[in-house]
């Protein structure tokens, strides 16, 4: 079996495609270009092409699925009423599929659910990345912050960080949000 | 407890009307709390809908009856209780093209850069390089439209010239790559392909059809049945916003709304061209106010004439070279909610027209029509090749056209 995953984002690309590559007698090919992508689909010539939600180029390959001639089998979306389930659960994943005619259901369904898992893993190793990010971000604020006030005011650093927390605490925030605005008022006061 | 409603669109100048619903309070007002939720392909704006991730959505008219009648898909009844807009499309050529067709920095005639253009293309076709277009889906007012210009100036759309979808957010790049020769899209992306140099604009949608549907506000049927309440509240937000938005008063703020990252993440200065019917047509030229360009508002715009949707039926039947079923035709009529938008505001200030189907194309000058209350005067809903629309007969107008 053929399967086709367009994905702009080259690392998703290649975490479903790591995926799929423990399935037995599939093919994968990956395209992350949006220039060709037409012209590459026809050539790859699949029995399974992969999408992501997001990406723009969605409407002109289902145009090119609905009209062409170009390739030898009809695709449609999978769109099997009995499979309503599945595509909800692919649509939910962020991932919409198109397929060969005549492609048995039995053989569709394990790509789909795992297509849709690693998605979904996908999804979470970024939301794990962003969060990671945003600590990080933080951390940096309140060191930031600290130095201020330590500079500014003499405070010793543990001095330093129990004005930040009890400012925080008086005003119902968080300790991170205090160093931001820390930070943003001595850089409006022309410090650096 | 206000009502939680999802509506799907993409970055475009014209999903401004939800967009402004609730940025300035007006579905709160209505005991609505509006979500949006932005993507980009139509694919995924109707997935979203048809899967729950949306209730309405901001559509392209024609896609609305192209899924209820099962093109590309099993057929889910959608319903459309109000329309977003008229026009608010160009046609943008590369400028090499553009310049056999008009004047750089001025809009071409629709007949004589028609008739220019059947000289282009035939060229084309004899030297094996067909011209191609580019529009943002099949079902798709602007496809309807630019085949509607083509074969009224005598270029048969699939024969004489190709016509493809380019994505919205790649159609300066195609312009630029001369992937296609000329596209027509919404804005801002006509006014980007302009500023980078890739093209310039040729023609207005409204030049073709002076009065035609673009978007809609389209939701499941089923939901309208369930929801009937919140659709009617969230028709009278929108119409607060659709006035809001033609008045000059607050264009600069709805620029800088609309450019923001959450929505258009566009240009303001670009935006507020579209907003106020001002285009830059070709780099390093001037400003050229086309009344009428976008048509959000006035003449009871957001009325869904039943007539519309048959006229876009007919087009739909038209370039899939079939026949008008009388069977289908009922079920894309039915799309139309007249009757959803007048029971949402009866007794306001709005204009309720009395009908809820006109002949499109007949009116060649002003007219005062009758309305629940009162009157209310139309200007030209023509046609550039004065063609009549009378939905009573729908195969006989097929069959007229080219």
């Amino acid at each position: 079996m053929r399967i086709a995953i367009v994905d702009e984002s080259a690392s998703r690309a290649a975490v479903i495609g790591e995926g799929l590559a423990a399935l037995d007698d599939c093919e994968l090919f990956v395209v992350t270009e949006r220039r060709a992508l037409v012209a590459r689909i026809a050539e790859i010539d699949p029995d399974i092409v992969l999408m992501d939600l997001g990406n723009p180029s969605r409407d002109v390959l289902e145009e090119y699925f609905a009209v062409s001639r170009a390739l030898a089998r009809p695709i449609a979306m999978f769109v099997d009423e009995s499979d309503d389930e599945a595509i909800a659960a692919s649509i939910d994943a962020g991932v919409s599929s198109y397929v060969v005619d005549g492609l048995a259901a039995h053989r569709i369904r394990p790509i789909l659910d795992l297509a849709v898992k690693r998605f979904n893993a996908f999804a979470r190793l970024q939301a794990d990345l962003a969060e990671a990010k945003g600590q990080l971000a933080e951390r940096e604020a309140i060191d930031k912050a600290k130095r201020i006030l330590m500079d500014s005011r003499g405070f010793s650093e543990p001095q330093a960080y129990a004005e930040l927390r009890r400012t925080a605490m008086n005003q119902g925030r968080r300790i991170a949000e205090i160093a931001e605005a820390v930070v943003t008022a001595h850089q409006l006061m022309g410090g650096k | 407890m206000s009502s939680e409603l999802t509506v799907g669109f993409l970055p475009l100048v014209d999903a401004c009307l939800p967009i402004l619903a609730r940025e300035h309070g007006f579905a709160e007002a209505e005991g609505l709390s509006l979500r949006l939720v932005k993507d980009m392909s139509w694919a995924t704006v109707l997935d979203r809908l048809l899967y729950g991730h949306s209730d309405a959505a901001h559509m392209v008219a024609p896609l609305a009856i192209a899924t209820t009648l099962g093109r590309g898909r099993p057929a889910q009844p959608l319903s459309v209780p109000f329309v977003l807009g008229l026009n608010g499309n160009a046609v943008t050529m590369r400028p090499d093209l553009a310049r056999r067709l008009t004047t750089p920095g001025h809009l071409a005639d629709p007949v004589a850069a028609g008739a220019a253009l059947r000289v282009v293309a035939q060229e084309r076709r004899e030297a094996g390089n067909p011209l191609r277009f580019g529009v943002v889906h099949r079902h798709s007012s602007h496809n309807y439209m630019l085949r509607y210009w083509l074969a009224g100036c005598g270029i048969r759309p699939d024969h004489d010239v190709e016509i493809t979808t380019v994505a919205p957010p790649f159609c300066a790049d195609a312009l630029e790559a001369g992937e296609v020769d000329a596209i027509c899209v919404g804005e801002p992306w006509n006014s980007v392909a302009v500023e980078r140099g890739a093209g310039e604009i040729v023609l207005m949608t409204a030049q073709i059809w002076r009065r035609g549907v673009e978007k809609v506000l389209a939701m499941k049927e089923r939901l309208l049945l369930e929801r009937r309440e919140d659709v009617e509240a969230l028709v009278r937000a929108l119409v607060r916003a659709a006035r809001h938005f033609v008045d000059p008063e607050h264009w600069d703020e709805n620029a800088a709304i609309l450019a923001r990252s959450e929505y258009l993440d566009g240009d303001p200065v670009l935006i507020r061209r579209a907003i106020s019917d001002r285009l830059l047509l070709a780099r390093g030229g001037e400003i050229v106010p086309f009344p009428d360009f976008m048509f959000q508002y006035r003449e009871a715009a957001n009325f869904p004439w039943v007539s519309q949707a048959e006229w876009l039926y007919t087009q739909m039947v038209r370039w899939e070279h079939g026949t008008i079923d009388s069977e289908e035709a009922r079920k894309a009529a039915r799309v139309f909610r007249p009757d959803v938008y007048r029971s949402a505001l009866i007794g306001s200030t709005e204009p309720l027209p009395g009908a809820s189907s006109k002949v499109e194309g007949s009116l060649a000058g002003t007219t005062v029509v009758g309305t629940q209350q009162g009157r209310m005067t139309l200007e030209s809903n023509q046609f550039f090749d004065g063609g009549v629309f009378d939905p009573a007969d729908l195969a006989g107008y097929l069959a007229r056209l080219p």
